[in-house]
């Protein structure tokens, strides 16, 4: 019914989606698969008619078709049901459904009660009990999915795609939406499943593809394939001599993370990281990673557990505590929360310790300049000028700027989360030798990354989480991407 | 699950937005309810203290004084709920008053309704000079408009210089717009009524009516929905302007003298009675209803405290307390909303 062959979508230098390939029947379940980064959700995008795919071919139904707008694609017939809904919040149920087509009474003014009832109908068929009456601000995201759900359907979608509908549900709220795509594949509806949980992938759906670095691997019959037939093909590449780590000697325990839990977040999280080592912690998005280093640094609360640098227990919930005691966060935002945009290179670096450098309660422009100037030339981050903003970096000097802005604190221990993301390939390596550089200087490097050659290459341990705890610590030598990935994923893959 | 249901059906805030299900309960939810309560307690206490409060020129003269704010506040109504604001009202008012004398000591004979549209197609001329600069420039309209309240003020001392047009420069029966009755309210009065249920019906009533509130509600996902967001915001300044007009001629009816500064400061009370009246300041819930019902509190409340015989500095004291207990409420309402979001979701998990 839909089918998509040879997609490619470029930004820049940046290859988002090489071969994008995908052909839906009606009445079927398809599942596509493929590690962070695989071009699944450009993919989706072209779809969804919010991009316009460079060359390849896209046909519903056999004939050609060219999406300008999301509008096009959803009256061709494709609903996307994303992660996170957006609904209008200060709208009704009922509303949110029939934006924009409310049904109209005799007077041909909008009939809240026709556009209620045709709610409560498709409410009803769908088995769910949600009013439709009030208001959209404060439903759960399975409630908030399941009216985007009852959209589609009231919009005769042909092709429904869901984006990874699991991630933020409860096992009930699951079955429940497992049941409604039954439903409605057995009408007739094409549905492509996008999840990286493989129990959810084998039991719903009826063929799974697989990508990867944005190619199009192979389409299997879900009884004809095994899971680690699947792992294989997402991960199958050559990996090892991309990112090699530098020897460096590992010294003492810098930091000892000691049964830390927050309450539907993250659970008994233990680990500790030494001088000198990098510890990567690996994981889909969403299994917790971030919110454990957040938690580690004090800028998020934890319910239970204790945290502790070179044997000093840290204060919970205390930044400024947390980098007193010689940590550094570089965080994977870096337009949003490592960096202030629109101020100069030269004060971005010095931002951290511009206490330093006050003078009578003002700060001494000169001392700040020549410090900032020493690390930048240490980092070599190639800016036409200290004063220039940091907005007109590239992404990669970007990050260099961020990590000399903590270097100049002189830390024992960085958190960086996702080091290279959204960072062009040549520059990466260089982030990279920078990283392995900090090691081998006796610097403790906890690293998040979902980046699996990131992870094998540059790790001296790697700790895999998967919704919320740590499932897996492998060392060096056991990571490979089939064990990664199988604990990553897979719910029985626990081992310790 | 069902617990988590029971939870959140329990905490919904609200029909916000006119969409409750009928019966006594959404009338509880509503958001004007507050603002109806006041208005009554204090016509109420008022009246018992100086009972010529609620006399026929009493109350003749309450609403005379709401009607050109009235007017005002629905078309910031129609700006507010998509999350943008025209602070220039007060001068497009002054411009278009100004016009209505001079036209008037031109053309004498010139039919009243004529003047009317007149002034409404001159409104609507300046509200799509602030449209076009929001929707194309991409400024917030905060600034556009700040900019334009100085700009349409400048024009209007320009044009007017010291000169200004008093009442009997215009035709009696132009006057008589503001004096005569028909059942008891002014006929300027009538009309200002009559704009809050047009625009009622086309906000409650009308897809593109809706479309503001989920403009307001969500841009980017009003985009995302294939909703015409520049157009409808466009559409928005552009009747702002045109009840702006009309409200300037009005002006030019009910009061003696209009000239260079006529109007100076009124967006500040028209954006305080939308507030007051329960139209979320970051767009998307509230009603014109609502915000008509804020103007005629304000302006009622300046009759009560003369009345009442409060010194007269204390008056916008109490009009500014009167605004920050709308916001809390509102601020407060929006936390409790948020908390059970939290408890929902921490449950889900």
């Amino acid at each position: 019914m839909l089918s998509l062959t040879g997609a490619a979508k470029t930004f820049g230098p940046v290859v988002a989606l090489a071969d994008g390939t995908v052909e839906i029947r009606a009445g079927e379940i398809h599942a596509l698969v493929g590690e962070n980064g695989a071009g699944k959700s450009t993919l989706v995008k072209i779809l969804a008619g919010l991009y316009h795919p460079d060359s390849g071919d896209f046909r519903l139904s056999g004939e050609p078709v060219h999406f300008r707008s999301v509008a096009e694609s959803k009256a061709a017939g494709i609903s996307v049901i994303y992660q996170e809904p957006t609904l209008f919040p200060d709208l009704t149920v009922a509303e949110n459904i029939f934006i924009g087509r409310q049904p109209k009474g005799r007077s041909r003014l909008i009939s809240r009660a026709e556009m209620r009832r045709q709610a409560s109908e498709l409410f009803g068929r769908l088995g769910v009990p949600i009013d439709p009456s009030r208001a959209a601000e404060g439903l759960s995201i399975a409630d908030q999915q399941i009216i985007e759900i009852a959209k589609a359907i009231s919009l005769d979608a042909r092709v429904l795609v869901m984006d990874e509908p699991t991630a933020a549900l409860s096992g009930v709220e699951v079955e429940r939406l497992f049941a409604v795509a039954r439903a409605l594949r057995d009408k007739g509806t094409g549905i492509l499943f996008i999840s990286h949980r493989f129990d959810e992938v084998f039991d719903l759906c009826d063929r799974i593809t697989v990508m990867r670095d944005g190619r199009y691997i192979a389409t299997h019959r879900t009884a004809e394939v095994t899971v680690e037939k699947i792992v294989r093909e997402m991960v199958g590449r050559d990996i090892g001599t991309l990112f090699p780590k530098a020897e460096a000697d590992i010294g003492h325990t810098v930091l000892k993370v000691d049964g830390l839990s927050r309450s539907g977040v993250f659970r008994d999280i233990s680990f500790d990281v030494r001088a000198g080592e990098i510890v990567a912690l690996a994981g889909l998005v969403g299994a917790g990673r971030t919110e454990v280093a957040r938690a580690v640094f004090g800028i998020d609360p934890y319910d239970s557990g204790q945290v502790s640098v070179e044997g000093k227990p840290l204060k919970a919930r205390n930044p400024q505590a947390a980098i007193a005691a010689g940590l550094g966060f570089v965080p994977e935002d870096r337009r949003k929360q490592g960096l202030v945009m629109n101020l100069s290179v030269a004060r971005n670096v010095t931002l951290t310790l511009r206490n330093k450098f006050v003078t009578a309660g003002l700060i001494n422009g000169g001392k700040e300049r020549a410090a900032a100037k020493e690390w930048s030339k240490r980092l070599q981050v190639k800016a036409g000028s200290q004063e220039h903003a940091v907005s007109t970096l590239s992404g990669g000097n970007q990050q260099k700027v961020v990590l000399a802005k903590w270097l100049a604190t002189d830390p024992k221990l960085l958190i960086i989360d996702e080091p290279t993301r959204g960072i062009d390939v040549g520059t990466k390596s260089e982030v990279h030798r920078l990283i392995s550089d900090l090691a081998g200087r006796g610097i403790a490097i906890l690293m998040i990354s979902s980046e699996l050659p990131e992870v094998l290459g540059m790790a001296d341990r790697v700790l895999v989480m998967r919704e919320g705890r740590i499932t897996a610590q492998l060392d060096r030598a056991d990571a490979d991407p089939e064990s990664v990935m199988h604990a990553a994923t897979s719910s029985t893959g626990v081992t310790e | 699950m069902s617990s988590t249901l029971r939870h959140e059906e329990k905490g919904t805030t609200a029909a916000r937005a006119g969409g409750g299900s009928g019966g006594f309960g959404s009338l509880l939810r509503l958001r004007e309810l507050p603002v109806l309560i006041a208005l009554a307690l204090l016509v109420l206490i008022t009246f018992l203290n100086n009972p010529l409060f609620l006399s026929p020129q009493g109350v003749k003269d309450l609403l005379l004084n709401a009607t050109i704010i009235v007017i005002l506040a629905a078309g910031q109504t129609l700006l507010i709920i998509t999350r943008n604001i025209d602070l220039s009202v007060g001068s497009m008012l002054g411009l278009v008053a100004f016009g209505t004398g001079s036209i008037f000591a031109a053309m004498p004979d010139l039919p009243i309704l004529a003047v009317l549209l007149l002034g409404m197609a001159f409104g609507a001329l300046l509200g799509m000079v602030n449209g076009f600069l929001v929707t194309v420039a991409m400024v917030p309209a905060l600034v556009i408009t700040l900019g334009t309240l100085y700009v349409f003020r400048g024009l209007n001392n320009a044009w007017a210089g010291g000169k200004q047009y008093f009442a009997g420069d215009r035709p009696e029966a132009f006057g008589a717009l503001s004096v005569d009755t028909v059942l008891g309210f002014p006929i300027i009065t009538l009309l200002a009524i009559a704009v809050v249920a047009a625009v009622a019906v086309y906000m409650a009533g009308t897809r593109p009516g809706r479309d503001l509130y989920a403009i307001g509600s969500d841009p980017e996902a009003a985009k995302v929905l294939g909703i015409k967001v520049s157009k409808r915001v466009f559409l928005a300044f552009l009747a702002n302007g045109a009840l702006a007009g009309l409200a300037g001629v009005l002006y030019a009816s009910r009061f003696n003298s209009v000239g260079a500064t006529t109007g100076t400061g009124m967006e500040l009370d028209v954006v305080a009675a939308a507030v007051v009246g329960g139209v979320a300041i970051f767009g998307g819930s509230g009603t014109v209803a609502g915000a008509a019902l804020g103007a005629l509190l304000l302006t009622t409340i300046t009759s009560s405290l003369t009345a009442l015989r409060v010194d007269k500095f204390w008056q916008q004291a109490i009009v500014g307390i009167l605004i920050l207990t709308a916001i809390v409420i509102d601020r407060l309402a929006s936390l409790r909303t948020a908390r059970k979001l939290r408890i929902s979701e921490a449950r889900n998990v």
